[in-house]
């Protein structure tokens, strides 16, 4: 199959890229660019391991083609740690143990860190609709609804 | 100095056993910078992708390889055939059957291996699995195991004709496995026969599957020069693996490497050696590249590791009081194509003989019978002790109809029969010694905390009103921590566990474990018990598991045993190191051992103030300056094999109320009370606890696996299987009371199961409560919106 160019901008970064026109964002950014934080969990956008923000909006990656992004801003969960450190959403799920396994928690980070912008003072219950397209099978959830409330608590203060 | 506060401070500082330590592990995953196995990438590295039966039973007739070799990209196509000469279409179950490699000339399940497909990439893998063409002859197909014994049924494993003498029991049918048995038959008979009141219920706990949100994979990579062969795989038991693939392929265990890095969840569904390990391991020693194989979600769901599928009887014999005199359990268990559960091999049927529960129940017997259907192998412990969940369900369901037969309230009844605190340790008239328990006090603050007489008002005054509130009430027992290798092992293998710690001259530690963790936190807890034990800082000590290369031989991580096995061996590691290390501190002080006593993180002598050495000091001391005839370093090693099982348990009480006109039940409050003995890191255990609560949500309320009658598994997508979002799942409440055991270096129990084991039935119990006064007994589950509105609708509540 023919490859495409694509170009779009990662992390802050430009990348270029040579894909087949079918092949998903998601190995692209695990198998071409080596960014294995987002993940696979079911291929069909129910569980949001794979989550990634671009243009603004929490996209499941295993289901975007990667010529779909071309042009876009992209960020991944490698991106979120900037020079000071720790983002604040990164920061909260550690301190509220909202992770166990890890293997959902690029995904969780991505959807929080867009969900706070969308909504920086949310409700529990608020957070409970605004998360639900990631699925975690450790937690219970209910951690990580004290990191995501931690979390914009912080981002408001800072 | 020495005050009171100082000591205090000292021990704050330590980072141990109590504290709710942030953990070590998050670091790297909060960055993306976990290392699971999809991760991996080797150089050379092929991707493989399986050729699958679309039918339930066929047989093969043929299978043409030529188009998929013809598309460029594809390297190889396996089939049994290829395997023969290596003898490798069979491999060997942890339950003593053995399963098809790839299908050796027929199918027996639906999304069965057929054919591996080594290409490029993935992409093209996927595409050349299209193109092996495979010619079936179906065959008559067994779903129901009620029928798997029928004179006529279809015989399903043609390789076991005959052979009458199973691994377990004589079988009495070729599609019976094993016929096992606990207890005392015809006693329990005569109680049962003699009884003032006698209950029996059937019920159904249901197949389904623990679906980790990563799903198995390996990645195989042989090194033709060195003669090694290492495999990355998602195995919660890699020193097991490592064997089992010594054991098929005739490469001696040495140069073997089995490497479970991190792992996305496993909840049992990575405990097994599953067909596309072995396949790639093949086609990686044929090829001489690495070779990744991932399952998708649909793979995962349909052929590895299902859990469940008992179908059971409950019956209890009791007098007018209802304490129990008697019980009987009878079992019929669908193992699928293949036994492949993942139980101690002298166990068939796990340890359902914990079936007593927390009651002092005089006789008993438990009877199973597992049998072969056209489903898929597995029947694993899914976040539990070996069929500790159907043991809990069937005797908690059965303790609540025979409250309702005898019109006494399901908290008094447990009441009467609990095993007393003064009866521990108590030996079960099925064979277990429950090593301690305080089931009284427990309930007790259940029943305060939820004012339970408040709860029944409120529930007699919706009754009246016809609407619909159901209290459920479970007080568990579970068996963890196999186990003690006079009784457990698998594969001939002792079950029990091992760690290896080393200090370092400056004082820092490593610790290498036969367990291996899944999200449990074993960096941070195992480093807590080490800080207790030897008064050195947590944050200065590393835990790694998981390389078969440098960890100590151990059984895994799974039936909770890490904490009752692997922390006890470190426990124990830890306290050869202290032995050692009093010597060189009388060495150094110039005193006698006697003369010394421990405090926190240093010896001291007795009643000479100033006169210490700390743990660091002696480390140091340890690599330039011990007694004379000493060895010089630091380190020890333990294999823990644990005397008896440790008994958590837990009071959990739910309260439901159910809209009649769409059957949702909302979940209004969910208490849960657990007792895991010590408790090594609180925050941890609540987030175990929340964990495993959810999973029992979803097994109760939605998650099945459900066969149609040509053997079509018609929910394998996330589509179809509850995983519960943020939305459904209920806010937990937790609560705690702490009897040690007594057996445990440090009385720990092991807690992250209870929460799954204990919950399923809490949540029957309240929505069959919900109907109680129209007496019903018993629902089963899942308790999806739809059947519980078929309820409703049966029993003529609808108002239109």
């Amino acid at each position: 199959m023919a490859k495409q160019a694509v170009s779009f901008n990662l992390n802050g970064k430009a990348v270029d890229v040579l894909v087949e026109p079918r092949e998903l964002l998601i190995h692209t950014l695990r198998e071409n660019l080596n960014l294995t934080g987002a993940h696979i969990g079911c291929e069909s956008s129910h569980c949001g391991a794979c989550t990634v923000d671009i243009d603004g909006e929490s996209v499941k990656s295993c289901t975007l083609l990667t010529v779909q992004a071309a042009g876009s801003e992209v960020k991944s969960v490698e991106g979120l740690t900037n020079a000071d450190g720790l983002h604040v959403v990164q920061q909260a799920f550690k301190d509220e143990h909202g992770l166990q396994c890890g293997f959902c928690t690029p995904g969780m980070l991505m959807r929080t860190y867009r969900f706070l912008q969308e909504n920086p003072n949310p409700s529990d219950e608020e957070i409970r609709w605004g998360m639900s397209g990631n699925l975690c099978r450790c937690t219970g959830y209910q951690n990580i609804i004290e990191a995501v409330k931690t979390a914009a608590k912080n981002l408001q203060q800072a | 100095m020495d005050t009171a506060a100082d000591k205090q401070e000292r021990e704050d500082a330590l980072g141990g056993v109590g504290c709710s330590r942030k953990r070590k592990e998050d670091a790297r995953f909060i960055q993306g910078k976990g290392n699971y196995t999809d991760d991996i990438k080797l150089p050379g590295m092929l991707f493989a992708d399986m050729v699958r039966s679309p039918y339930a039973h066929a047989r093969i007739k043929s299978i043409n390889k030529e188009k998929a070799l013809a598309l460029p990209g594809v390297h190889a196509v396996i089939t049994a055939e290829d395997l023969k000469p290596l003898n490798l279409h069979w491999m060997p179950t942890l339950a003593g059957d053995v399963q098809a490699v790839l299908a050796d000339e027929k199918v027996h399940f639906q999304y069965q291996e057929v054919a591996l497909v080594v290409a490029d990439d993935r992409y093209i893998a996927a595409d050349a699995i299209e193109l092996v063409e495979v010619e079936y002859e179906e065959l008559p197909v067994l779903v129901d195991p009620h029928k798997a014994m029928l004179d006529d049924a279809p015989i399903l494993r043609e390789d076991l004709v005959g052979k009458m003498q199973g691994t377990h029991s004589t079988r009495v049918h070729d599609n019976h496995i094993f016929n096992w048995q606990a207890g005392e038959k015809e006693a329990t008979d005569r109680v049962f026969d003699s009884a003032d009141v006698t209950v029996s219920q059937d019920m159904l706990y249901h197949r389904v599957h623990p679906c980790p949100l990563e799903t198995c994979g390996c990645v195989a990579s042989m090194d033709k020069i060195n003669g090694k062969l290492t495999v990355y795989l998602t195995s919660q038991a890699p020193h097991v693996v490592r064997t089992v693939v010594s054991m098929l392929s005739g490469l001696p265990e040495s140069s073997v490497r089995v490497v479970s890095p991190d792992i996305g969840g496993g909840f049992g569904n990575k405990v097994g050696i599953y067909p596309g390990y072995v396949a790639s391991i093949v086609a990686s020693i044929v090829l001489g590249v690495p070779v990744k194989w991932v399952e998708d979600r649909m793979e995962n769901l349909s052929s590895t590791a299902f859990a469940r599928d008992y179908h059971m009887r409950g019956e209890l014999a009791a007098d007018s009081n209802g304490i129990i005199k008697g019980l009987r359990v009878n079992v019929l268990a669908d193992h699928g194509a293949f036994d492949a559960c993942a139980d101690p091999s002298k166990f068939p049927a796990g340890f359902m003989h914990i079936c007593t529960g927390s009651y002092d129940i005089p006789v008993a017997h438990l009877n199973v019978d597992g049998v072969y259907t056209n489903k898929a192998p597995g029947g694993v412990s899914y976040r539990c002790s070996f069929r500790v969940t159907e043991a809990v369900y069937v005797i908690e369901r059965t303790m609540d109809v025979l409250a309702q037969k005898l019109g006494i309230d399901k908290a008094e009844i447990r009441r009467r029969n609990f095993v007393k605190k003064e009866q521990f340790p108590y030996k079960t008239c099925l064979g277990f010694e429950l090593d301690s328990g305080d089931y009284h006090t427990g309930l007790e603050k259940v029943l305060d905390a939820v004012d339970y007489p408040a709860l029944r008002k409120e529930q007699e005054e919706k009754r009246a009103k016809g609407e619909l509130m159901g209290i459920g009430l479970v007080t568990f027992t579970e068996v963890v921590g196999a186990g003690p290798s006079k009784s457990c092992d698998i594969l001939g293998v002792g079950m029990f566990d091992s760690a290896e710690i080393r200090i370092h001259p400056t004082g820092s530690a490593i610790a290498r474990m036969g367990t291996i963790t899944q999200g449990q936190g074993h960096q941070t807890t195992y480093a807590q018990i080490i800080a207790t034990e030897l008064g050195l800082s947590s944050e200065e000590i590393s835990i790694e598991e998981g390389d078969t290369d440098t960890a100590p031989y151990g059984l895994g991580t799974y039936g909770s045993r890490s904490t009752p096995v692997g922390g006890a061996a470190t426990a124990v590691a830890a306290r050869k190191i202290k032995a050692k290390a009093k010597k060189i501190a009388a060495h150094l002080l110039e005193v006698s051992e006697d003369d010394l006593e421990w405090e926190v993180d240093r010896f001291k002598v007795k009643g000479v103030p100033g006169q210490e050495k700390t743990m660091k000091d002696i480390a140091w001391a340890a690599y330039n300056n011990v007694p004379e005839g000493m060895e010089p370093g630091l380190e020890a090693v333990d294999y823990y094999d644990p005397p008896n099982f440790t008994f958590p348990f837990g009071i959990y009480l739910c309260v439901v109320d159910i809209d009649k006109d769409t059957g949702v039940t909302d979940i209004r409050r969910f208490y849960a009370l657990d007792d895991c003995g010590t408790r090594i890191n609180p925050m941890i255990i609540d987030g175990q606890i929340h964990g495993g609560l959810t999973e029992g949500y979803a097994v109760a309320m939605g998650q099945e696996l459900p066969y149609d009658e040509q053997g079509n598994l018609s929910g394998n997508t996330l589509m179809d299987y509850f995983l519960p979002t943020f939305v459904e799942t209920p806010k937990w409440e937790t609560d705690y009371t702490v009897t040690p055991s007594p057996h445990h270096p440090i009385g720990a129990k092991g807690v992250a199961e209870s929460p799954h084991v204990g919950s399923i039935p809490t949540f029957t119990s309240a929505i069959v409560d919900a109907f109680a006064h129209l007496d019903v007994t018993h629902m089963d589950m899942p308790h999806n919106a739809f059947r519980v509105w078929k309820k409703v609708k049966s029993l003529g509540l609808l108002d239109n």
